[in-house]
């Protein structure tokens, strides 16, 4: 049995009916759960034995607004990559966030120490707020930035530019000046449009 | 006596050694750390949401622009994961090629990092030697893509075109003497493969000669020797990876475990440190580049015995030749769209990491079936890294702050992304 299989029914196992769905596609593993439990369900798959996920190498915010145009369902996922060394396989979690207007997770910081500056930037790009986190600020947007850029209604250009003013002698925000244009139109092609699918 | 509090430093965002755009809030107690705040950010150009909004043969060039001292590496990872989504692999000349490069691009990242990383802590000299073979590694960047940094050479389904067969030499100046060109020449009469064997050949005295700076050089020793010494399990728990994992005895190299393209059928090892500190992980720095030597040295071989394809035969990812475009129809079609609306990839996600020169760089990408990425998570091993500055620093004095940053091998680009 392949060793992606082994993790899954290890998975299965340890989880049973935590678990929303558990997929395996293109040899990856990714289960959802129910955001209130994921955490719970996070320190269980490190601290079991047979799973050991030692590490968690990635923490990322979702924003499924226009996901295949016809979308429906929660706005916001929270993603984690977890990576145990020990077994040397790889697990990905998804967690829904029931609320689009007020986006809420509980902070996995004290499990895995390195997901402090993760959070942060989702909080900063999505505006997922992660509760109980020791320190959630911005961090990648500039100091007093409004809005959460990373968000699919939030336009490419932004709202507010940055200039020098000639005439005050100073630097100056301002509203964007610029029309955003789209020069290559997403285009989504029929089923097995290129022969694959 | 009045009682002296802590007070606040701002370190950067236009230091010397901040390594770029770091702005970095040190709240000191006489000169030792009590807490480091850094603020990152000042580099910040959104390349994820850049890329949802640009097809997906667009969004590479991105990809050179992150990490802007291994580029190849990044590229390396958007393609595998472009591929892995469209469920196909490159010929293997290409996976070759690719891997040779990408070991070209560790050999030149560790070069500007232990540069770098000595100017920081008082060594000129080690800069001067490093570049010297930088400037011969970049003229094979310029060789194969056109560009000395942002190649933009792998592609989906291969590398854009095959190795050339003549190494661009030298041409005559005011400034150079006929004697002067025809020892800079004097490599370069032969292809691209001669020049790198010979590169190779030679390469490891010179990683003897940085040695001989700084190994057992004493000065080097007071400043790194016990700095940021960080544990296996901490190191776990922070999501290190790469060389400041292994600096603290992980023997963990996706290379190894987790072998993509043909580094399985390739012999290197992998080197790993004991106690975690700087100096440590210098070593496996080191190290790792007489490895990356040794399977550019590999790779050149197979590439000089074997010829074959470099980029898959599929038109609805790759563009077909030219000399085809110009007759037929359907080539014509096929390259039309291909660079007008861009390829389709099936809806699905995956991840893709690389062992990256500076850790696990990784590509998370979600495809619905359109044109673009829907969602592209970069996952950068400095982002990581860097986060653990606070701990790393605290207690130490100020100086070993310039240290910690110099061992991280921080590079704004990939932090700020």
């Amino acid at each position: 049995m392949r060793k992606i299989e082994t993790l899954k029914q290890v998975v299965e196992n340890l989880l049973a009916d935590k678990i929303k769905s558990c997929v395996l596609d293109r040899g990856e593993l990714t289960i959802i759960v129910n955001s209130d439990e994921a955490i719970d369900i996070l320190q269980m798959l490190r601290d079991n034995k047979d799973t050991s996920f030692e590490q968690c190498v990635d923490l990322c915010g979702v924003d499924y607004l226009d996901y295949h145009n016809d979308y429906e369902g929660p706005r916001f996922a929270v993603v984690y990559h977890l990576l145990s060394i020990k077994h040397n396989w790889r697990l990905r979690v998804r967690a829904f966030l029931p609320n689009d207007d007020f986006p809420m997770m509980g902070s996995a910081v004290r499990l895995y120490n390195g997901l402090d500056w993760f959070e942060r930037e989702a909080f900063d790009l999505y505006g997922i707020v992660f509760e109980n986190h020791p320190d959630l600020r911005r961090l990648l947007t500039d100091y007093g930035f409004i809005g959460h850029p990373f968000r699919k209604d939030f336009p490419l250009s932004g709202y507010m530019e940055m200039k020098y003013d000639e005439r005050q002698k100073r630097v100056i925000y301002q509203a964007v000046t610029i029309e955003p244009r789209e020069i290559t139109p997403r285009v989504i092609r029929e089923e097995n449009y290129s022969g694959r699918n | 006596m009045a009682e002296i509090k802590n007070y606040t430093l701002n370190f950067g965002p236009q230091h010397p050694a901040a390594h770029g755009v770091l702005r970095l809030v040190l709240e000191l107690d006489g000169e030792v750390v009590q807490r480091a705040d850094p603020h990152i950010g000042l580099l910040h150009r959104g390349t994820e949401k850049l890329s949802e909004n640009k097809t997906f043969i667009q969004a590479l060039p991105y990809m050179d622009r992150l990490d802007y001292v291994s580029m190849m590496c990044n590229e390396h990872a958007y393609v595998m994961a472009i591929e892995k989504l469209l469920g196909v692999q490159a010929p293997i000349r290409a996976q070759y090629i690719r891997v040779m490069f990408s070991e070209i691009t560790r050999v030149l990242n560790h070069l500007l990092w232990v540069g770098a990383h000595a100017l920081d802590i008082g060594a000129m000299a080690v800069f001067l030697y490093a570049f010297r073979e930088r400037e011969d590694l970049m003229d094979c960047y310029e060789a194969v893509s056109g560009a000395r940094m942002h190649a933009a050479y792998f592609r989906p389904g291969g590398v854009y075109r095959d190795l050339p067969d003549e190494m661009p030499k030298y041409v005559e100046s005011r400034v150079k003497t006929k004697k002067q060109l025809d020892r800079l020449n004097k490599t370069r009469q032969g292809s691209l493969l001669d020049f790198l064997e010979d590169f190779t050949n030679r390469f490891d005295k010179c990683v003897d000669e940085y040695e001989t700076l700084l190994t057992d050089n004493r000065i080097w020793k007071q400043r790194t020797v016990g700095i940021g010494v960080v544990t296996p399990e901490r190191a776990l728990n922070l999501g290190f990876s790469g060389p400041m994992l292994r600096g603290s005895g992980i023997a963990w190299d996706l290379r190894r475990k987790q072998p993509y393209e043909v580094y399985d059928k390739l012999d290197f090892s992998i080197p790993i440190g004991k106690n975690g500190d700087c100096y440590d992980r210098y070593l496996v720095r080191m190290a790792e580049m007489r490895e990356s030597n040794k399977i550019i040295k590999q790779c050149v071989v197979w590439l000089q015995q074997n010829k074959g394809p470099v980029i898959i035969d599929d038109y609805k990812i790759a563009p077909p030749p030219r000399e085809k475009m110009k007759y037929g129809m359907e080539e014509m079609i096929h390259h039309f769209k291909l660079f007008t609306e861009g390829m389709h990839v099936p809806s699905g996600e995956v991840y893709q990491a690389v062992e990256h020169p500076k850790g696990e760089f990784g590509i998370y990408l979600i495809a619905d079936g359109a044109n673009k990425p829907y969602r592209l998570k970069i996952k950068a091993p400095g982002f990581s890294h860097l986060a653990a500055l606070d701990e790393m620093s605290r207690g130490h004095m100020i100086a070993d702050v310039v240290a910690i940053i110099g061992t991280q091998d921080i590079v704004f680009g990939e932090v700020d992304r």
